[in-house]
């Protein structure tokens, strides 16, 4: 067993620098906690890991299966209500209220699916931007529930120590993607829903007509974007202990929108190198709104995406993939970019130029 | 009440369509969801305050400069951001999200996040079937007919409005019979972002100014168009006043519930989608099939 695990180590993961960068990633995150206990760095990392989540659940929703949903704040911020709403008035505890959060966000996110199943392209995102507004409206009529623009404050934490904290939300941020990245691995050969999103995306038409019950798929991915935006959601109301009305609206829908997009869509990395060069580094610079760049978050944020869109629109993480790695031509294996010949089969990687997709 | 439900509805609605209309022309004749068109809104209220508040100008140089400075801002923004991604629809909505929030920023940071107000162009009431109406409203109304009818005018009726609809129909029959699209377009955006700007001329006297005023707008607006079917004026205006009667209506009755004026309108709009997918009025494409 770990021999196997060895011998996959030295020859998949060693050869391609992506691969050793996500787990020299992995490893820093892990070991942070040993680097600096101070409790302000551990608040911000734990706030990126949610919202990892979210982005990732964006992704899989938008990116994967193509049904772009501008609203994916609606999850979060109904999970979100829902364990401070369990949690005020039934003295529900954390353990309790995170699962129970997480299946209504599932829930909304199947009932998302009534409308959103008729349509698609442009209408699809409109229509899924304006259910938020659903949410915020009965939250501010009926203030004497929900706080109004107060919120709810005063929710148990999670755990005593930040430490502790960080390392739940670490952990659950790493099952998150990792279960995510498998249910969208178009090459997996045990888990089809990947490739059936990739379907669903490209051409929905041909994908029924191959006899897939693409109702079906799009109905998962509309749960499971919710399940992972959901669960995002209820911990973060449980790390912060507030939730109030900025988890419904239109900005934290496009907080997922715009790590996702910085980073490049449909990929898994894409949306973890964005929350954490957007969201982790801004805040470590801008030092809760002391230094210039705390003021003006917002602009610096809404810049940065204008600039990528412009000059990488597949995203900073793609591209820099695309300049340290390269696909084989002949046996579609990754080898690193200053290589002449793969690895494997060693075919020459320059014959041909490699196709622009899309 | 029925009289206060009419003229309200009435007023809403105008304003309402102004900013619908325009959306719809960009996204009809583009493809462009443009998110930032209620920022253009914004920037042009901030324009005319700053103008007739800060530098004491009269009221009419106030919108001569305005306006076009807003269209120009449009143009420009849409020939050097949106127009080298138009081909992606999430992408271009990202941009012009983005361009908004830039929009919203700088005038924080220049103007602070402060409470404005500008004075009505025309001062005083009028009364009509016992209803006391502002002036102002009465000056917006004025403006919806003539930017419908001066709309309708360009559209149906001169080389420019044909060259528009033709490129709405098919942008590369258009081309191949000699029409420049890219020019249109731009036309079109100019167009679209002067009409923000004239809603703001209407609106800005009635609402109080400040950075993130563009957002409650922008909500309704999405609502109309979506309801009245994307890229068709027609459904524009029609919708703005369907919404506007169901915003109106949940004010009156159900005062100390008017938050849920979006609930309902949002439900209207779900509504009409559920029956007619492509909205009241919508247009559904041959390359968006699928």
């Amino acid at each position: 067993m770990f021999r196997r695990l060895f011998k996959d180590f030295r020859f998949s993961v060693l050869p391609v620098p992506g691969r050793i960068i996500a787990i020299v990633f992995f490893v820093v995150l892990f070991a942070f906690p040993l680097i600096t206990d101070r409790s302000y760095y551990l608040y911000i990392f734990t706030i990126s890991n949610l919202l990892v989540i979210f982005a990732v659940s964006w992704d899989l929703l938008s990116g994967y299966s193509g049904q772009v949903n501008f609203g994916h704040a609606l999850f979060f911020g109904v999970s979100a209500y829902s364990v401070a709403l369990l949690n005020k008035y039934f003295g529900l505890q954390p353990w309790l209220t995170i699962p129970i959060g997480t299946l209504v966000a599932t829930g909304i996110g199947v009932a998302t699916c009534i409308p959103a199943l008729r349509l698609r392209g442009p209408y699809l995102s409109l229509l899924t931007m304006a259910f938020p507004f659903i949410l915020l409206g009965l939250v501010m009529a009926f203030k004497g529930v929900t706080g109004g623009e107060f919120g709810i404050t005063g929710l148990p934490r999670l755990a005593e120590t930040p430490v502790a904290r960080y390392y739940i939300c670490l952990i659950v941020m790493a099952v998150s993607v990792l279960i995510m990245w498998k249910l969208t691995d178009a090459g997996s050969r045990y888990i089809r829903t990947g490739l059936i999103f990739h379907a669903i995306r490209e051409d929905e038409i041909a994908a029924r007509a191959s006899g897939i019950n693409t109702i079906r798929y799009k109905i998962l991915a509309f749960a499971i974007g919710g399940f992972f935006a959901g669960l995002a959601g209820a911990l973060y109301a449980h790390i912060l202990g507030t939730v109030g009305v900025s988890s419904l609206s239109m900005v934290m829908s496009f907080r997922a929108i715009i790590y996702v997009v910085f980073g490049g869509i449909v990929s898994i990395y894409g949306a973890v190198v964005g929350v954490y060069v957007l969201q982790t580094l801004l805040q470590i610079l801008g030092v809760g709104g002391t230094t210039w760049v705390g003021q003006n978050q917002i602009l610096i944020m809404a810049i940065i995406v204008i600039l990528v869109l412009l000059f990488m629109p597949e995203g900073v993480a793609v591209w820099i993939r695309d300049k340290i790695e390269r696909e084989c031509p002949r046996c579609k294996l990754t080898n690193v970019a200053w290589r002449k010949e793969c690895r494997a089969c060693g075919a020459s990687l320059y014959t041909e130029k490699k196709a622009v997709s899309h | 009440m029925i009289e206060q439900l009419i003229v309200l509805t009435l007023i809403t609605g105008g304003v309402y369509s102004l900013l619908a209309i325009g959306f719809s022309l960009i996204f009809g004749n583009a493809r462009v969801i443009n998110m930032a068109h209620t920022a253009f809104f914004m920037l042009a209220a901030y324009g005319l305050w700053y103008f007739m508040r800060r530098l004491g100008l009269d009221a009419v140089w106030a919108i001569v400069i305005t306006l076009p400075a807003v269209t120009l801002v449009g143009i420009l923004a849409y020939r050097f951001l949106i127009n080298p991604i138009r081909e992606h629809h999430a992408a271009v909505l990202l941009m012009t999200v983005a361009i908004a929030m830039a929009f919203q920023e700088a005038m924080t940071g220049i103007f602070g996040n402060d409470y404005w107000a500008i004075p009505a162009l025309i001062p005083g009431f009028t009364d009509i079937l016992g209803v006391s109406v502002l002036n102002q409203h009465l000056l917006t109304l004025g403006i919806v007919a003539v930017v419908i009818v001066a709309v309708w005018l360009i559209l149906a009726k001169t080389k420019l409005g044909i060259a528009l609809r033709a490129t709405a129909q098919d942008a590369e029959v258009a081309n191949l019979m000699g029409i420049s699209v890219p020019r249109t377009l731009m036309i079109t955006m100019g167009m679209a972002t002067g009409l923000a700007a004239v809603a703001a001329l209407a609106v800005a006297p009635l609402w109080t100014i400040y950075p993130a005023m563009w957002t409650p707008p922008l909500v309704m607006v999405l609502v109309i168009v979506v309801l009245g079917g994307l890229g068709s004026i027609r459904g524009a205006i029609i919708g703005a006043f369907i919404i506007s009667l169901v915003e109106v209506s949940v004010t009156l009755f159900m005062p100390s519930y008017s938050y849920l004026k979006v609930v309902f309108a949002i439900v209207a709009m779900v509504v009409v989608l559920i029956v007619r997918p492509g909205g009241l009025f919508g247009v559904l494409f041959e390359e968006e099939r699928l």
